[in-house]
């Protein structure tokens, strides 16, 4: 009797083990495809289904033969997972990147998965701790770091020194570095910017700030003039290996000249380079590099970006000059951005996903030169581009990209660029001109719109 | 000559009148032996410095240096290989830029060729008194400065031709004048440009001795530039920033009384430019500047001075031009009679006086010299001429220090390692 109790026992113990077992099981893929669904397709479930013709590749992290089981039901959302393997932050660069979502990321994401793409692609969660910052704070880390790293980095500008910066991004380094490194100068940008040209040229590297990018107007003579041409006319004996840079761009109601957008007035100048930073991660990379360059750069930040928190690595890492920035792969439209603009078209691509669109984007980040590979090889996968840029319509750096992609590019094309910029208006006071002034995500979503039909 | 405020009276633009060489006129305000302590302003000249030409002492700049000059004639100013040194660097100097003037008329160089014939006490009184790790900046009258500065003559010469052998292989010109080796910072054709690089180049002097402790840096930076450099922004930027830090730089003004056609008095409405200086905080010096002995006396003190740590001057010297602006430049607007009382004060005539009558060399000694020139410029020519032109390949090498500058191409190399781009035929 005790002998057919205990098979029976072990027959009810086997099934309640198997059972729960599946239960388990089940439970572990439903949230993984809970999470992918949510971390991918946003917050309606219903804008996976466009993706039709992905290839059905396994996850890399995940139990293949378990996950099969639920492929049919799921399949489009496979082809987002060939994307997740494949790293969309930083292309080519030397930063570090892991993705290694976790429950609790997951559910932190839902609410903005696709506008912090680059958040959480650039930022690494359990592989490495990192530490979350603003994005003056990042800029103030890469400056103190180099600062650190080499005594002939110096900075120059006006309020740098004991104010500690108009945006914070010097600040307390007169404290740690002194006053003749970190140097309050007079309101005098042409000739401070010419003293930073004669201080490169005779050995040190300095990073000189404009307050706003608005002023470098009033230095245009020595960059223009000095900056950028003096290593040429002097047969290649004097190296510049000076950075200047400032905040631009338009804020919350500064008035005409101080949300003037200059890259456009720069990009003739030969010599020079131009970066635009636009995240935490990328404004300490390229501050970094652009001090280590041996080339004359202007790195443009941005008045509204300067509170963006994002988590960065620890160790020291550098964003190549040259190169774009991968933010969100697509098949069906490349949109070119950089700087506040990423933001707005992020915002838009959620929208977008939602209508059943795959933009791809790219934060160009270089703004003179073009990186043409990154830019080339989305071109020839979604043969549609549309540029959305806060610069000026008339020749502006989306005018010149237009130039540039369609010199080098026109065969791949389907569809005529569309450039989206500015109004070529001084830009007004009042809130609701300012708004309709610089490009908004409508816009953008009706631009795709056209653009893809 | 009496000295007259500018503001009483409009004189014509014939007559010299405001800065004779009789008058020195100093203001200071910190007390240092060497400017004197008071800033007065002498409104007549003292009538025994009208010899001062004759025996060469320094019309002074401080009551110490002056009394000490009026006691004793033999009291040379310079030795024997001094007064060569200044000889033939000026020498060197008119010679050459009486080769370019013809050699621009043979069309040999063109474009825009300024000379400093009847300038060359400026630049010999203030370079020869410089060390090789000293700065100058110029303007784009700077043939002269670099031959002071020790760029060789075949050089400078090349660069005017645009062969590869020049300074600057080729690139810069007659109004971008550069040497690594030889401190020379420029060469700027907008006026005005070169000083904040002046600037900064003393700056660095001052980090290089405060931040990175090299403690022996006392290398000093020169700037020159003209009378019509002065009423620029940028000139009264940098007394303010040089002052402001103490910066070891001296600022020479090569008052020439002409800003091409435009004269001094008709732009500026206090032509007197040394008053500028105190008004900043630094001692403001007139000198004569046809004279290469006093300038070399003011030069000293003030080089001196910046080497101390004490602070910019600003140097007026008072010179003249004997050639148009620029060779593109028919001249025709000076007054004759003006030209030729300078030319009355030519500084190589005078210096060559001064070394005859004191028995420093004789007239076979100078003569040899001139002939010396005469060869080193020959061999500058014949050098520049047998110079190969740049090729193509160097179109694009110097745009850049770090030619990944170019950027990606779409092939996703470096455009900077296309081949056609080390030849010059790639389109960047």
């Amino acid at each position: 009797m005790s002998l057919k109790f205990f098979a029976h026992f072990l027959f009810i113990f086997q099934v309640y083990i198997s059972v729960f077992l599946l239960i388990i099981h089940l439970q572990f893929h439903f949230f993984e495809i809970a999470f992918l669904f949510y971390f991918f397709a946003g917050a309606k479930p219903m804008a996976a289904i466009f993706q039709g013709v992905g290839a059905a590749a396994t996850l890399s992290s995940s139990p293949s033969n378990s996950f099969d089981s639920n492929n049919s039901v799921f399949s489009p959302l496979t082809s987002f997972s060939v994307r997740r393997g494949a790293s969309f932050a930083v292309v080519r660069s030397d930063g570090i990147l892991n993705l290694n979502p976790k429950g609790r990321r997951a559910q932190q994401l839902i609410s903005n998965a696709v506008a912090t793409k680059a958040d959480s692609a650039a930022s690494s969660s359990s592989s490495k701790p990192g530490h979350e910052l603003l994005l003056f704070e990042a800029l103030q880390e890469g400056l103190e770091e180099e600062m650190d790293r080499d005594p002939r980095v110096c900075v120059m500008g006006e309020d740098v020194g004991h104010y500690g910066g108009s945006y914070k991004v010097t600040k307390g380094l007169a404290e740690k570095f002194g006053d003749l490194r970190v140097l309050d100068t007079p309101i005098a940008e042409n000739s401070f910017t010419g003293m930073g040209i004669g201080a490169a040229m005779t050995g040190l590297r300095p990073v000189v700030e404009g307050m706003n990018m608005g002023f470098l107007l009033l230095a245009f003579n020595q960059i223009s003039n000095n900056c950028g041409m003096l290593h040429y006319t002097s047969g290649g004996q004097f190296t510049i290996p000076i950075v200047i840079r400032g905040p631009g761009g338009v804020g919350r109601q500064l008035g005409a000249e101080h949300s003037q957008r200059l890259e456009s007035y720069f990009q003739s100048i030969p010599g020079i380079q131009m970066v635009a930073c636009s995240t935490p991660y990328n404004a300490k990379g390229l501050m970094k590099a652009a001090i280590r360059s041996e080339n004359p750069v202007i790195l443009f930040e941005h008045v509204l970006l300067y509170n963006l928190k994002e988590r960065i690595p620890d160790e020291d890492y550098i964003c190549n000059l040259e190169e774009a920035e991968m933010v969100r792969p697509g098949e069906h439209v490349t949109i070119l951005t950089y700087s506040r603009m990423r933001y707005h078209v992020m915002q838009a691509a959620k929208t977008l996903v939602n209508k059943g669109y795959d933009p791809e984007v790219i934060d160009i980040r270089s703004l003179k030169p073009f990186d043409l590979y990154t830019i080339g090889n989305s071109v020839k996968k979604t043969h549609r581009v549309l540029i959305v840029e806060e610069c000026m319509r008339t020749g502006g750096i989306g005018a010149s990209l237009t130039a540039a992609i369609t010199e080098n590019f026109n065969d791949y094309l389907d569809a005529p660029i569309m450039c989206l910029s500015s109004q070529d208006v001084p830009t007004p006071y009042a809130g609701t001109l300012e708004e309709v002034t610089v490009v908004q995500p409508a816009q953008i979503v009706t631009a795709v719109e056209q653009l893809c039909q | 000559m009496a000295f007259s405020a500018p503001t009483a009276n409009f004189t014509p633009l014939n007559t010299p009148f405001l800065r004779s060489h009789d008058n020195t006129l100093v203001s200071s305000l910190s007390p240092s032996p060497f400017f004197g302590s008071t800033a007065k302003l002498r409104l007549s000249s003292s009538p025994n410095f009208n010899l001062h030409r004759r025996s060469g002492s320094v019309v002074a700049v401080s009551e110490a240096v002056k009394e000490k000059k009026f006691k004793s004639t033999r009291n040379l100013l310079i030795t024997k290989e001094e007064g060569l040194e200044l000889y033939e660097d000026m020498v060197l100097g008119r010679a050459f830029e009486d080769m370019c003037a013809q050699m621009y008329y043979r069309g040999k160089m063109f474009g825009f060729v300024h000379l400093y014939n009847g300038q060359e006490a400026v630049s010999t009184g203030f370079i020869k008194l410089l060390k090789l790790q000293d700065s100058v900046v110029s303007t784009y009258r700077d043939h002269v400065h670099a031959l002071s500065k020790g760029v060789p003559a075949r050089a400078v010469m090349s660069e005017l031709f645009g062969k590869t052998t020049g300074c600057c292989r080729g690139q810069g010109g007659s109004m971008h004048m550069f040497s690594r080796e030889h401190n020379l910072l420029g060469g700027f054709a907008f006026i005005g440009e070169g000083i904040p690089v002046a600037t900064g180049a003393a700056f660095t002097s001052k980090y290089k001795r405060e931040v990175l402790k090299e403690a022996d840096c006392d290398h000093v930076t020169l700037a020159f530039f003209g009378d019509g450099t002065c009423n620029n922004g940028q000139f009264f930027e940098c007394l303010n920033m040089a002052a402001l830090w103490k910066l070891p730089i001296v600022f020479v003004v090569e008052n020439n009384l002409w800003a091409i056609g435009m004269s001094h008095l008709r732009s500026t409405s206090d032509p007197q430019i040394y008053k500028k200086g105190p008004a900043f905080g630094m001692p403001g010096v007139h000198v004569d500047g046809m004279d290469v002995l006093k300038v070399r006396e003011v030069a000293k003190d003030a080089i001196a001075r910046a080497r101390r740590g004490e602070g910019p001057t600003l140097v007026e010297c008072e010179t003249y031009r004997f050639r148009g602006h620029s060779l593109a430049d028919p001249d025709e607007l000076r007054d004759p009679d003006e030209k030729a009382r300078y030319a009355m004060r030519d500084p190589i005539a005078a210096l060559k006086k001064y070394i005859i009558e004191n028995n420093l060399a004789s007239e076979a000694e100078l003569k040899a010299i001139d002939k010396k020139i005469d060869e080193v410029v020959e061999d500058a020519v014949e050098f520049a001429d047998e110079s190969p032109v740049p090729p193509r390949s160097q179109l694009l090498e110097n745009v850049f220090a770090d030619p990944k500058g170019f950027g990606i191409g779409p092939d996703g190399r470096y455009r900077c390692e296309d081949p056609k781009f080390t030849q010059g035929t790639a389109h960047v």
